[in-house]
């Protein structure tokens, strides 16, 4: 469905990302796991068009995409959940909502979509009027991916979706993210610190170092492999 | 309720306040006697009156606290809830158009020519209330578009003897022009920046008109403009202001209804989701570049628009009429009204506008009043006047339940 090839990208004269190549397949649900400055979320931002490619090809269901602007590559069906949730602080629930269906025409559609991220979190239901900025940060966090969700993505991408989360908080989390991948037949592209959820949530996963991909392989090799455990997973 | 903190808190403030008014109330100096008189007195009724007004407003502040503690709604002024009710809205806006229609009949074409003035800043301030307040992009040189629709109407009428009506677009649409124009090197720009870019796009305008002497006559200025026709009739002074007046009326509903509709529309959302988190937005595949442009250039139309009408009303332009200070009183228009509230930024205008004219016998201190307004707004309602009527929907309890959970 997705695939980078030998992608180059970075800030100013500095490569952040080097050379990687990855490939993500319908239905499934990649993790990409890594220290802090790896590169991961670059390369979440190189596939959305906000940070430019330098080299190499990505390709969206046999499409070149790397040219593309952002807001071309949203309509073609990636949609991203950027780092740190930016949610829209000033609008109520339910116009976050709207604003991730910004693209969409079907009304009868959005409105089956909204009813159906209110059942996946009851929560947001309750404070759908309430500002976005008055939220707590794991309602946030599921505002965040909701929106995200009301695009209609056929790949979705989540960046760090349990940073600063409690520990159940980041569960529950973890279990929509599965949920979502069965219900909606989204593919699901996950950047994550959090190696251990990541990895048992993912079907396959790749490990980023210094911007480059050192390891890649199913989720379950990963969780047994001893160096993986060692570096990202503390046992 | 006054701790000894506050009371040393108050003094600092008001010896600082004499020290820092001592140089104009303190010494008097008479150049032809060559003597300085020193005015003690004044210092004393510095630091008194200081001191008095430093507790008013911590007594001021406190209860704003207090009252925050108490009530949620504080913020929702009377005007707000009368305006949510749609009966009393029906009435309240009935009764301001009858007020505004009748106006030129009962007083003299001098409050006329101001209440139009002060009409046209009304569509001002709405221009750039779509760029400020629905975008937050801060924009600094917003007369320059008044200018360029200005001076469309003067140069086409004085080259190829178009007409007020003609023209009319045509100064909108040249003004949206030069919107993206100044679009397009601001698109990465934010903040502070953008502010400072805009700025001095407004003084390039204005440092060419006053330069380029073949193209605009320089600052001299251009004369002689026909007043808005009314076809083809010839109408006396008196009846051309009451004209202008009510083609300004018309011109402030249109503006109104175009604005509003905007607010609520896609893009408008668009705009304010922009104003809020440009990362989120390009998540959610809004298209940056286009929304910007869009609202420098529909900002823009506005004040060209109203640019053509204010050279058809004073039939004389100059480019001292496009300062700094303008876009200032336009910006503080916006911002004392209420970001984003069409409601509030009317009001705004007219406070403006109009408070000046009224207050001629204090014109001195206008500046003065001007400023000190300003910062007591911004200390006790900085989101301005009136704010932004946010629609929602308030469910009831009984209405929650039934939500699934």
């Amino acid at each position: 469905m997705l695939k980078l090839e030998n992608v180059q990208s970075g800030y100013g004269n500095k490569l952040a990302i080097k050379d990687i190549s990855i490939e993500i397949k319908k239905g499934e649900i990649i993790s990409l796991i890594g220290a802090n400055g790896a590169g991961k979320s670059t390369t979440l931002m190189t596939i959305c068009g906000v940070v430019a490619c330098r080299s190499g090809r990505i390709t969206f269901q046999e499409e070149e995409i790397q040219k593309k602007n952002p807001d071309e590559i949203v309509s073609m069906g990636i949609c991203q959940v950027p780092e740190g949730r930016h949610i829209f602080p000033e609008l109520t629930v339910k116009e976050n909502l709207d604003m991730g269906a910004f693209l969409r025409k079907d009304k009868e559609q959005i409105k089956r979509d909204m009813d159906y991220v209110f059942s996946l979190f009851p929560i947001l239901a309750e404070r759908r009027n309430q500002d976005g900025g008055t939220l707590s940060g794991g309602e946030q966090q599921m505002l965040a991916m909701s929106r995200a969700l009301m695009a209609k993505p056929q790949l979705l991408l989540l960046d760090e979706p349990s940073m600063g989360l409690a520990p159940l908080v980041i569960k529950q989390i973890f279990e929509i993210i599965g949920q979502i991948n069965k219900e909606q037949d989204t593919t699901i592209f996950l950047v994550e610190q959090n190696a251990n959820q990541a990895l048992r949530v993912a079907d396959r996963a790749y490990v980023m170092e210094n911007g480059g991909i050192s390891f890649s392989g199913t989720a379950k090799d990963m969780l047994s492999n001893p160096d993986i455990q060692k570096a990202y997973l503390g046992i | 309720m006054i701790s000894l903190k506050e009371l040393k808190k108050g003094l600092l403030t008001s010896l600082w306040f004499v020290f820092l008014t001592f140089p104009i109330m303190v010494i008097k100096v008479d150049p032809f006697e060559r003597t300085i008189t020193w005015r003690w007195h004044n210092a004393v009724y510095m630091a008194i009156g200081t001191f008095c007004i430093f507790f008013i407003m911590k007594f001021y502040m406190q209860r704003k606290e207090m009252k925050k503690d108490t009530q949620k709604d504080s913020n929702d002024s009377i005007l707000q809830k009368t305006l949510l009710d749609t009966r009393k809205r029906n009435i309240f806006i009935g009764t301001v158009l009858a007020v505004a229609l009748l106006f030129p009949q009962f007083v003299s074409s001098y409050q006329t020519n101001v209440m139009t003035t002060a009409l046209m800043y009304v569509v001002l301030g709405l221009g750039l209330n779509i760029v400020v307040g629905l975008a937050g992009l801060l924009d600094l040189g917003f007369v320059a578009f008044y200018a360029v629709g200005a001076y469309s109407y003067a140069l086409l009428n004085l080259h190829f003897g178009l007409g007020f009506w003609t023209v009319l677009p045509i100064g909108g649409l040249m003004a949206a022009f030069f919107g993206i124009m100044l679009g397009f090197p601001v698109l990465r720009l934010r903040g502070d920046y953008l502010a400072i870019v805009t700025l001095g796009f407004g003084e390039i305008i204005r440092l060419i008109l006053e330069n380029w002497g073949t193209f605009s006559q320089g600052p001299s200025g251009i004369s002689n403009i026909p007043r808005p026709s009314l076809f083809g009739l010839d109408l006396s002074l008196g009846q051309a202001i009451n004209y202008t007046y009510y083609l300004m009326i018309v011109f402030v509903i249109i503006t109104i209804f175009v604005v509003n509709r905007l607010q609520d529309s896609r893009l408008g959302r668009a705009w304010i989701a922009l104003r809020e988190d440009e990362i989120a937005c390009q998540a959610m595949g809004i298209d940056k570049r286009k929304t910007k442009l869009v609202a420098f250039s529909l900002g823009a139309f506005w004040a060209g628009a109203v640019g053509v009408i204010f050279a058809a009303k004073t039939t004389f332009i100059n480019p001292a009429s496009f300062t700094f200070l303008e876009s200032a009183i336009i910006l503080s228009i916006v911002v004392l009204g209420g970001m984003g509230s069409i409601i509030g930024v009317i009001f705004g205008a007219l406070i403006l506008i109009l408070m000046p004219e009224y207050l001629r016998a204090l014109s001195e201190y206008r500046m003065l009043a001007f400023g000190a307004i300003l910062v007591c707004m911004m200390i006790f309602r900085p989101q301005g006047l009136i704010s932004n009527i946010r629609r929602t929907y308030k469910f009831d309890k009984t209405n929650l339940k039934t939500t699934p959970k």
